[in-house]
């Protein structure tokens, strides 16, 4: 089980890298963390016959907060790091929260934000992160450096909007807004394990105690995080009573996903989780973003 | 560039100069370049956690690297833990004592990966060991004896008494003497 031949490049800069992916484009692959490149490759499910390690390019890995108060990451920062960084939990818990929930301690110590997102595995946490939070990207290329919302970027299964000579450079968050709250949980064989379903749950309370804003999204349950948004409008302007928690987590289930039955679970089991962890995670998160 | 290349990498120590392929693994090159065979290779696919190592301090699954990005990195493997072959290191002489072990292929990786976590957690719970320890699969020991061991590692490494540890079943260790 060895990796087929390919041509090796380790470049220093960004700018050498996105030139190097511009001169090699469709038969190139970036080489971020490998946690999940490398399996493939020793399988030979994937033979790129160029890698382009972006390890060496230092400029990709930092984390800190914008003017506005959002946070930004490199998208070469290991998930160790960000799962470990004091201004994540202050500037975006929800990520901070999910991070213990991907792999296992050994896979964050190489795994990489960007990476994970650019992979866009459709059982993976971060990517239900980012659009839970309305967050964005930022990619490169030699054309020049372009925003992609969260919405726009998961596309398919592992598959994303980023053109084949684009590099993720950067993940955005948006800032907290006061009266928030945030949840994510997910069921999975063992710990560290790709869900069976996953959910990351974002509400804003209004001054009366309503419900000013809700974001869900769940993963492992289609080709991509899928938004929940006949759940979401339910809870729009509304008390968040038990009852109605119940309820939008039940429209979730029949109504926002059309999860797939697969070796590690049927569909209507699937189903069945949507209801309850979505239920749960609103409560938390309700609970939260009182102040409870 | 499939060609080879020049890589300089330091393990355990030891300063070590090769040309190799960019395909190889790091866990083939330990194994089969400097013929340090203590790191194993079970999954070849990061599932099973046998061939964790060091790299600049942090474990991580050797099959998930190439040998060529660790150019200029500090690595550490099992053959590191101790310099004399008569002499085990803590962790291990807890794994000997707890019976954390019975066929022993995936001790070095589950050693690996717990080296750090003994030095920073001078008394950890249950919970932190079991966690610490998720991405380590043993199809010996069910686990109990390692955790045991962990303790008795981290209450060895603290300089607490290790009295007061429950190690399971028949497997606690013998105190003198005993068969």
């Amino acid at each position: 089980m060895k990796p087929a031949p390919f041509a090796y490049y380790a470049p220093h800069t960004l700018e050498e890298a996105t030139g190097l992916l511009a001169d090699h484009g469709y038969e190139a692959k970036l080489l971020a963390g490998g946690q999940s490149l490398i399996p493939t490759m020793n399988f030979r499910l994937a033979q790129p016959a160029v890698l382009i390690d972006l390890n060496p390019v230092a400029e990709l890995a930092y984390i800190r907060t914008d003017a506005d108060g959002g946070l930004c990451i490199g998208a070469m920062t290991r998930q160790a790091q960000v799962e470990h960084s004091r201004l994540v939990a202050e500037a975006a818990p929800l990520l901070h929260e999910a991070m213990p929930l991907v792999a296992h301690p050994p896979i964050r110590n190489r795994g990489t934000i960007g990476g994970s997102l650019a992979h866009a595995d459709p059982a993976s946490e971060l990517p239900a992160v980012l659009l839970t939070l309305g967050g964005r990207v930022q990619a490169q290329s030699r054309r020049g450096v372009r925003t992609i919302a969260a919405d726009d970027l998961f596309v398919g299964i592992f598959t994303t909007s980023l053109e084949p000579d684009e590099i993720l450079t950067e993940v955005q968050f948006p800032p907290v807004p006061p009266r928030s709250g945030f949840a994510v949980t997910e069921v999975a064989r063992r710990h560290g394990d790709y869900a069976l379903v996953g959910v990351a749950a974002w509400v804003v309370l209004a001054a009366d105690g309503r419900c000013q804003q809700a974001r869900l999204s769940f993963f492992g349950v289609g080709e991509g995080p899928v938004f929940a948004h006949r759940a979401c409008a339910l809870l729009q302007g509304q008390r968040p009573e038990p009852a109605l928690i119940a309820e939008a987590a039940q429209v979730a289930a029949t109504a926002d996903v059309d999860p797939q039955s697969d070796i590690h679970a049927s569909a209507a089991y699937r189903r069945h989780l949507v209801a309850v962890l979505g239920r749960r995670v609103l409560t938390t998160a309700f609970a939260r973003a009182a102040g409870g | 560039m499939t060609t080879s290349l020049p890589i300089r990498v330091t393990v355990n120590g030891r300063v070590y100069e090769r040309t190799v392929e960019p395909r190889l693994l790091l866990s083939d090159f330990l194994r089969h370049e400097l013929e340090l065979t203590g790191t194993h290779v079970g999954c070849e696919h990061g599932v099973c956690g046998a061939c964790t190592i060091l790299f600049d301090g942090a474990p991580v699954r050797s099959c998930l690297l190439f040998a060529v990005q660790a150019h200029g990195h500090e690595l550490m493997t099992v053959e590191g833990l101790s310099s004399d072959p008569n002499h085990l290191h803590p962790l291990q002489q807890a794994f000997h004592e707890a019976h954390g072990l019975q066929c022993g292929f995936c001790t070095p990786g589950f050693l690996m990966t717990l080296l750090p976590f003994v030095q920073s957690h001078p008394d950890p719970t249950e919970e932190q060991i079991r966690l610490a320890i998720s991405g380590n699969l043993c199809r010996c020991t069910g686990y109990e004896n390692i955790v045991a061991a962990v303790k008795l590692a981290a209450a060895k490494l603290s300089g607490r008494p290790a009295a007061h540890l429950a190690l399971t079943g028949h497997h606690a260790p013998s105190q003198g003497g005993g068969a």
